[in-house]
């Protein structure tokens, strides 16, 4: 038998708190010697300045000036032919600064490798399009989601948001409903600015309850004939339901035949 | 609806049927409405289901048509981006009078969940919303349901639409 514990004062007690708790963070490890991770940190020596393996994946820090070397010897001397996904972080509030990553698959090993730099809120990085295409588009998505602008990109124009949108937005700053100009920008592109007072701002609250919405929806029992004046307190109606929706619980259900 | 059933033994025994100007255009084109093949998004795929052979719109007169030039309602299936709300504009423009829309479920009535920049909030922003379906997404009988009502809607109208005012900007 288990010893018996009081459990009267079971409550007075905290039995959690998070007062302590940190939030958790990716394990980071060490490169083993004579692995393949080993020889790619040996060759790109020069240019690194940190290195561990996050999850199986070798992360290396580098200077943003270095990113095109790095990343050519990353494809033609350790295999990385692929070059998976290219963007930023906004660090803005902590550090002044954005990182960026370049995430570069091996194919023929199976490994994967993150070459991470930061650079400074009005610094440009130059682009690698010249060793991978793919970073064409993935540049261009980096500079309309956080105006980095990309060094000797070949066609640096904003590509999810419309060209003529202000702001960036997956900035920290930029509020998620948009800023004055995003609100407004249906409105101003289509009707022009001096529609803004006839079609009024934008409802944001889901749980906003319009007092005309009687007169320009009808409530189920509380209709008006057609052309009567909606502004005037309908009376309530009782709703006709349907009879065969009914169903009556009151019936003993049909009990099913015993199976041998 | 016009009186098509004619009753011989009551109107001297001739196939004549009357009725009003407004019934009969309201009978012609309320029993073909025609709307845009026009998807947006994920309401999209419950207007092609309506579309198709178990809802069949086709019942009704409703056939999908390709170009807004042949179209006279705009269904709205789906998020409208911000982005995207000019070329809606310019395509419910470029449908001939008389035209209708249709709002179909949460996005298109009030941007729904996506309550963020880069989503219109709410379609009746820029086209004159006749119709709104609630859901997320409607059922294809919610779509047959809100075209029986504007079906309904049109056979009360006037035949000149110049007196069937839209409340914003027509």
């Amino acid at each position: 038998m288990r010893k018996y514990t009081p459990k009267d004062t079971l409550q007075k007690k905290a039995y959690y708190t998070d007062r302590f708790w940190v939030a958790p963070r990716v394990p980071r490890d060490e490169i083993k010697e004579e692995t393949h991770f080993a020889d790619v940190v040996k060759t790109l020596q020069k240019y690194v300045s940190e290195s561990y393996v996050e999850l199986g994946q070798l992360v290396l820090h580098i200077k943003p000036k270095d990113n095109l070397a790095v990343l050519e010897l990353l494809r033609d001397k350790c295999g990385y032919a692929m070059c998976s996904e290219l963007s930023a972080v906004d660090y803005l509030a902590q550090s002044g600064e954005f990182e960026i990553f370049y995430q570069m698959l091996n194919l023929t090993l199976a490994k994967r490798a993150r070459v991470v730099c930061r650079i400074k809120q009005n610094e440009s990085i130059e682009s690698i399009v010249p060793l991978f295409k793919m970073a064409n588009f993935a540049e261009r998505e980096m500079f309309d989601m956080f105006g980095i602008y990309v060094n000797n990109h070949p066609y640096l124009k904003r590509i999810i948001m419309p060209d003529d949108w202000s702001g960036h937005p997956l900035l920290k700053t930029y509020p998620l409903q948009g800023d004055e100009a995003a609100s407004w920008y249906e409105v101003d592109k289509i009707f022009g600015k001096e529609y803004r007072d006839i079609i009024g701002p934008e409802n944001r609250d889901p749980a906003k309850v319009d007092r005309y919405d009687t007169q320009r929806f009808s409530r189920v029992g509380y209709e008006v004939p057609f052309g009567a004046d909606p502004s005037v307190e309908a009376e309530a109606k009782e709703i006709e339901y349907s009879k065969t929706a009914f169903v009556n619980y009151q019936k003993k259900p049909k009990q099913l035949k015993k199976k041998r | 609806m016009a009186q098509h059933k004619v009753n011989y033994t009551s109107s001297a025994g001739l196939p004549v049927a009357l009725t009003s100007i407004d019934k009969l255009v309201n009978w012609g084109r309320s029993n073909s409405l025609w709307p845009l093949t026009y998807g947006l998004a994920c309401c999209a795929i419950e207007m092609m289901a309506s579309g198709a052979a178990r809802f069949d719109f086709d019942r009704f007169g409703t056939i999908f048509r390709a170009s807004p030039r042949q179209s006279d309602v705009m269904i709205l299936s789906g998020t409208l981006s911000k982005k995207h709300a000019e070329f809606t504009r310019r395509l419910y423009d470029q449908m001939t009078e008389p035209k209708w829309v249709i709002s179909m479920g949460s996005c298109a009535n009030t941007g729904g969940m996506f309550n963020t920049y880069a989503t219109v909030q709410g379609v009746d922003r820029i086209v004159p919303v006749d119709i709104y379906l609630p859901g997320c997404a409607p059922r294809p009988e919610t779509l047959q349901y809100a075209l029986m009502m504007l079906q309904k809607k049109i056979r009360r109208e006037s035949a000149n639409m110049n007196k069937n005012v839209k409340q914003r900007f027509v």
